[in-house]
């Protein structure tokens, strides 16, 4: 057994066990960060496995962006989780069943038994003295640029969908519209007066004096 | 035993991606209730398709394999932000997000 299957072993347990705790642990937070453990083992596998840009990226979207985005979700959303877990008990022997059969099935289609005996090829991308970012962008860039490009747009649609999703206008509050503001003229903030720039004023009738006392 | 006395194969990764979509799928039925973690196993099954990719585009050369889990991060990021802006409106407006008491299209 050499280092890299030892390493190998090490991963694919924590991202096993990690998985397992996902959903079973009560608490949606603690979930969450299982989830993040899972996420980093398989990256540090994948890196075993040569694709050093996609572990990389796999750290950075998931455990950076998106289980962050989970976090604040199950912090911001206040849930009673323990009506949430009824029925946990109820559906065990189901999805333990269907888990354990699927998973022997599986194994027995694809036949790992002689799969493991023979260990990979040299890495392709080794092989050609580049790395395999370099390896991986010549395809991505030249192959495959109409689904990149396609999934600059999906990205830009999903992020739009999101704000529109949980954008509300909240009754009584004050807020600003850009439309109106740019196109705002200046005959709408300012009216120009024509008129006299000094005129003479009428004098002034000398106020009447009445002999009225005070008191009267 | 054959699988820790030889190198890092195809099949190691391949038993790994089985054994992680074996507990989501089970995830999905145990947590049926509670729809975060619904979307988490839903992450969890995505990540062992890649693992799988990721497996074959290295047996196989080919960086295909590779460009499709780029793809597959993509498509799940976005899942993942309209999926939990979809939570937020839901339980601003139900006050819950058990996914028995959303039954309001039920005939």
């Amino acid at each position: 057994m050499d280092f890299v299957l030892l390493a190998f072993f090490v991963f694919a347990t924590v991202a096993v066990v990690a998985a397992g705790a996902v959903i079973t642990v009560k608490n949606p937070v603690h979930a969450a960060l299982f989830l993040v453990l899972t996420f980093f083992s398989v990256a540090c596998g994948w890196i075993l496995a040569g694709a050093e840009f996609l572990g990389i990226a796999l750290v950075l979207v998931y455990v950076g962006a998106v289980m962050v985005l989970f976090l604040f979700v199950v912090m911001m959303l206040d849930v009673d989780v323990v009506p949430m877990r009824e029925g946990f008990v109820r559906y065990l022997p189901l999805g333990l069943l269907v888990a354990v059969a699927m998973l022997v099935q599986i194994l027995i289609l694809i036949g790992v038994r002689a799969k493991i005996g023979v260990p990979f090829g040299t890495d392709v991308a080794k092989a050609a003295g580049e790395g395999n970012t370099h390896w991986l962008a010549r395809s991505l860039f030249s192959d495959f640029l109409l689904p990149f490009e396609v999934a600059a747009v999906i990205l830009t649609v999903a992020v739009i969908a999101a704000v529109m999703l949980t954008l509300r206008r909240r009754p009584g509050a004050k807020h600003q519209n850009p439309l109106e503001q740019g196109s705002v003229k200046a005959a709408d903030r300012v009216r120009l007066v024509r008129m006299q720039a000094e005129r003479t004023i009428p004098p002034v009738p000398p106020p009447q004096t009445t002999d009225r006392k005070e008191g009267d | 035993m054959d699988a820790v006395t030889s190198a890092l194969s195809l099949g190691h990764y391949l038993a790994l991606g089985v054994a992680l979509f074996s507990i989501s799928v089970a995830g999905i039925f145990l947590n049926r209730k509670n729809v975060i973690v619904l979307l988490m196993c839903i992450e969890l099954l995505l990540l062992a398709v890649n693992i799988n990719f990721v497996a074959f585009s290295r047996e196989l050369g080919d960086p295909a394999g590779q460009v499709f889990v780029f793809f597959i991060l993509t498509v799940a990021a976005a899942e993942a932000a309209i999926g939990l802006a979809i939570l937020v409106t839901l339980f601003r407006n139900r006050r819950t997000i058990d996914v028995a008491d959303i039954d309001t299209l039920k005939g």
